[in-house]
C-alpha cells in the first residue's frame, strides 16, 4: 500500500515535471535558437550575381564558403566590405569562395556600391527575400562560415575587422 | 500505517477521522463538544497523513490550498508589472535602445530585469506551471477520499456523528404517519431516500460536490492548450507585407505558399450614398467603410532552391477584408493594415534660364535605371541613389533603409552645351548644386504612390483545446455554485427520533426546507447549533 502510493505520486510528479521542463525548454530555444545553427548543414540556394552568373551553394562543395548578408544602408556592412575584398584576393587560390547576398535592394544601388568600393567578389541580390528567410537573417551584417562539407562552422553578426575576416577564412580553408 | 476497523464493521484507510460508513469518531479531536468539520466528510486527506519521503514532502507542499492561493497572488502581482511599460512586441525600436531612450533610468532597469518580455520569461512560466501543478495535486488529494467517503456512507449513523452536526434536534417518539408524511414530502422535493431499520437518509445534489474538481480539470486543459502552442507548427502568427502587383512568400509555411496582391482597396462612407450615416459622417469627417486586398494564393510545385524562381500553381482568388480572412489548410490570412508608399518620381531636365523642359523621365524608386536617354544629346545619369535619405554623422549623404520613404538623387545632367555634365543633388524640396551654379536643373514633375497591404498570417491548432478547457471550467463552476449537496437524517436512537442535517452551502435554504417538510407534524424543527455557539460566545 505504501509502495503503491509512492509509485503513484512519483509518476504524477514526474509527468507534471516533464511538462514543465518541456515548456521551459521550448520557450528558451524559440527565442535564442538560430534557424541555421552552427553545426547544421547550410541550406542550399541559387542566386544570380551582378555579372549574370548563377551561383548555387552546393557548387562549392569541397571549398570553404564565406557567406555574407548585407545592405547599403547598414554602416558596419560598408566598413567591413574592403576587408572582405582584401582577404578574398588572398584566399581565392586557397579554396575559399566568397559569396555575398544583398537584401532586396535595387540593382542601381548595389552596382554603385560595388563600383565605389571596388569590390571584386560575387554579389547577388535576394529579390524575393527567400534566402534571407531560409537563413533566418535578422540583424545585419550576418556572416556564415561554411566548410568544405557544407556545414556551418561559425556565425558572426556585427562589424568584422580585417583580422577576424582572415581568421574566419583560415578556419574554413579546406 | 494500517487501516482502521470501526465498531460498525467498516474498514477505513489509515488517518480517517470519521468512519466512512457510520461517522463514528476514529481519531479523537481536541474538544468533543465542538461541531464536526465536515468539509471532506472526515476522510483521510492523504497528504495530511503521510509525510515520509521527499516525494511526499513535494506532494504535500503542492496540495496546500494556502500555497495555491499565494501562488495566485504572486502571479497576479507579477502580471501587473508587465503593464507598467509597453512590452517588447509592441515597440518598433530594438529593446536595448527603446526603454532607456523613452523612460530613462527606470526604462533601463525595466529592460535589465527582463520585464520587456515578461510574459515569455522563464520565471513567469514557472509561476504558471506551479499553479498548474498545484491544481492537479490539490484536486487529486481531495477528490479521491471524498468520493470514497460519500460512496461508503451508510444510512444509520453513529450517535456522536449526529449529535455534533450543525443542524440537530431530538424528538420524543414519532408516529408512523408523521414519518411517512415527512418521507413523502422529502420525495416530492426530489430527495433520494434510503431506508434501513426504520432510519432514513434523504440526500440530494451530491453531484454538485464534484463541481470544483470539474472546473479544475477545465483549467488544467486550458493550461495544457497554452503549452501546446510551444510545439512547432501548432501556432503561427506572422506579419506579411505585399506591395500591389507583387508576389511574396508566406512566412512559416516552409516556402510552400505565395501570395500575390493584385489591388488594395480603401473605401470611405459616402454621405450621399449612405444617408443613414449622414449626420455621423458630418461630425467625424472621413470614415473608412472597407479595407480590402484582392489576392491570389499560389502553391509551390516541384522542388526549387530558395532564390530560384519557383514554379507556382494557382490555388484560389480571394478578396481579403477585415475579419474575413483567406483560409486554406489551417492557415488564415487577415487584412490587418496598409501603407502608402512612393513608387515613381517624375522629373523634367529643365533649362534654368528659359524654364523649358528638354525631356522628362520617370524613375521607378525600387529599380531606377543608371541612365535615362532623353534624345537629342540630352541624358540624365543617376550617380547616387538614396531611397531613405539622411545626412550621416560625418555629414555625408546616406540612406536609412531600402524603403523609398524619402528619395534623394545625385544626377549628372548631360546636355549638348554641357557635354561633360552638371551635377545636382535633388531630394524632396531640396536641390543642392555642389559644384557651383548649374545651367540646368531637374525639376520635380510629379510623384506616384502605390499601396502596400499588411497581412497577418495565422494558424492556431491549439484553439479548440483552449475552448474546451474553458467550457468545462464553466460547467464546473455552474455545477458547484448553482446546486447544493443536502442531506437530512431521521434516525431512531434509544426510543427517540433524532433529526440532523448537513449541506455544503446555503444553510438558510436547507433549514427552510426542513421547516416545510416538518410542518403540521409532531416533529420539532432541529436547532442550528452554530448559531447557539455564536450567541454563547457573545455572552447573550
Amino acid at each position: 500500500m505504501k509502495k503503491r502510493r509512492l509509485v503513484m505520486r512519483s509518476v504524477i510528479l514526474l509527468l507534471l515535471g516533464a511538462a514543465v521542463v518541456y515548456t521551459l525548454y521550448a520557450n528558451f530555444t524559440k527565442d535564442t535558437k538560430q534557424k541555421v545553427a552552427v553545426g547544421a548543414q547550410a541550406p542550399d540556394f541559387a542566386l544570380v550575381d551582378m555579372q549574370g552568373k548563377k551561383h548555387k551553394l552546393s557548387d562549392y562543395r569541397g571549398q570553404g564558403v564565406f557567406l555574407n548578408f548585407w545592405g547599403t544602408w547598414c554602416p558596419p556592412c560598408k566598413k567591413e566590405m574592403p576587408y572582405i575584398n582584401n582577404q578574398y584576393h588572398q584566399y581565392k587560390d586557397k579554396g575559399v569562395q566568397v559569396l555575398t547576398v544583398d537584401i532586396q535592394e535595387s540593382e542601381l544601388a548595389v552596382n554603385q556600391f560595388a563600383e565605389r568600393l571596388k569590390l571584386d567578389f560575387p554579389i547577388m541580390i535576394d529579390t524575393d527575400k527567400e534566402v534571407m528567410s531560409t537563413y533566418g537573417i535578422d540583424p545585419l551584417p550576418a556572416t556564415f562560415l561554411i566548410n568544405k562539407n557544407g556545414e556551418v562552422v561559425d556565425y558572426y553578426t556585427g562589424e568584422l575587422t580585417e583580422e577576424k575576416v582572415r581568421e574566419f577564412m583560415e578556419k574554413i580553408k579546406p | 500505517m494500517n487501516d482502521v476497523k470501526c465498531e460498525c464493521g467498516h474498514v477505513n484507510p489509515h488517518g480517517t477521522v470519521l468512519c466512512e460508513a457510520c461517522g463514528k469518531e476514529l481519531i479523537i479531536q481536541t474538544n468533543t463538544d465542538q461541531l464536526i468539520d465536515m468539509r471532506y466528510e472526515g476522510s483521510a486527506r492523504r497528504s495530511q497523513t503521510y509525510n515520509k519521503t521527499i516525494i511526499d514532502k513535494i506532494w504535500n507542499f503542492f496540495s496546500s490550498v494556502k500555497v495555491g492561493v499565494w501562488l495566485i497572488i504572486i502571479t497576479l502581482i507579477a502580471s501587473s508589472l508587465g503593464t507598467i511599460l509597453p512590452q517588447e512586441m509592441y515597440i518598433d525600436l530594438p529593446a536595448d535602445v527603446y526603454y532607456e531612450q523613452e523612460y530613462g533610468w527606470f526604462g533601463k532597469l525595466y529592460y535589465q530585469l527582463g520585464f520587456n518580455n515578461l510574459y515569455g520569461s522563464w520565471w513567469y512560466l514557472v509561476l504558471i506551471a506551479m499553479i498548474g501543478i498545484s491544481l492537479v495535486i490539490c484536486s487529486l488529494d481531495r477528490v479521491v477520499p471524498l468520493y470514497k467517503a460519500l460512496k461508503a456512507q451508510r444510512v444509520t449513523r453513529h450517535e456522536g456523528f449526529l449529535k455534533r452536526q450543525r443542524v440537530f434536534g431530538v424528538n420524543e417518539a414519532a408516529s408512523e404517519s408523521d414519518f411517512s408524511t415527512v418521507k413523502k414530502r422529502l420525495q416530492e422535493r426530489r430527495y433520494h431516500i434510503r431506508e434501513e431499520n426504520g432510519d432514513i437518509l434523504a440526500e440530494k445534489g451530491r453531484f454538485s460536490r464534484w463541481g470544483p474538481y470539474v472546473n479544475h480539470v477545465g483549467l488544467i486543459i486550458f493550461l495544457f492548450g497554452g503549452m501546446l502552442r510551444f510545439i512547432p507548427g501548432m501556432y503561427v502568427n506572422e506579419d506579411l507585407w505585399v506591395r500591389e502587383g507583387e508576389t511574396a512568400v508566406v512566412p512559416e509555411t516552409d516556402g510552400q505558399f505565395y501570395l500575390q496582391n493584385n489591388k488594395f482597396i480603401l473605401e470611405h462612407y459616402d454621405k450621399n450614398k449612405d444617408k443613414t450615416f449622414e449626420k455621423a459622417i458630418d461630425k467625424a469627417g472621413e470614415v473608412v467603410k472597407n479595407y480590402q486586398s484582392n489576392v491570389v494564393l499560389y502553391k509551390r510545385v516541384g522542388q526549387n532552391l530558395p532564390g530560384e524562381k519557383p514554379t507556382l500553381k494557382k490555388v484560389k482568388d480571394y478578396k481579403v477584408r477585415v475579419n474575413l480572412p483567406l483560409t486554406y489548410e489551417g492557415y488564415s490570412v487577415f487584412q490587418a493594415s496598409f501603407r502608402n508608399e512612393l513608387n515613381k518620381m517624375a522629373f523634367g531636365l529643365t533649362n534654368k534660364q528659359t524654364n523649358k523642359s528638354m525631356g522628362e523621365l520617370t524613375i521607378d524608386l525600387r529599380d531606377p535605371k543608371m541612365k535615362y536617354d532623353l534624345g537629342n544629346g540630352y541624358s540624365v545619369e543617376i550617380l547616387n541613389y538614396f531611397p531613405d535619405f539622411e545626412f550621416a554623422e560625418n555629414g555625408e549623404p546616406a540612406t536609412k533603409s531600402r524603403v523609398p520613404n524619402n528619395p534623394a538623387f545625385v544626377f549628372r545632367m548631360v546636355t549638348p552645351d554641357k557635354p561633360k555634365g552638371e551635377t545636382s543633388f535633388v531630394a524632396i524640396k531640396q536641390t543642392i548644386e555642389p559644384f557651383g551654379d548649374n545651367q540646368y536643373k531637374m525639376a520635380f514633375k510629379g510623384i506616384e504612390t502605390t499601396n502596400v497591404s499588411g497581412f497577418i498570417v495565422r494558424k492556431d491548432a491549439t484553439l479548440w483545446v483552449i475552448i474546451i478547457g474553458g467550457i468545462i471550467f464553466m460547467i464546473g463552476v455552474i455545477q458547484g455554485a448553482y446546486w447544493n449537496h443536502r442531506r437530512i437524517w431521521l434516525q431512531n436512537k434509544n426510543g427517540e427520533v433524532w433529526i440532523a442535517a448537513h449541506t455544503n452551502k446555503n444553510w438558510y435554504g436547507i433549514k427552510r426546507e426542513i421547516e416545510s417538510v416538518l410542518a403540521d407534524t409532531n416533529l420539532n424543527m432541529p436547532i442550528d447549533q452554530a448559531q447557539i455557539e455564536e450567541t454563547d460566545k457573545g455572552g447573550v
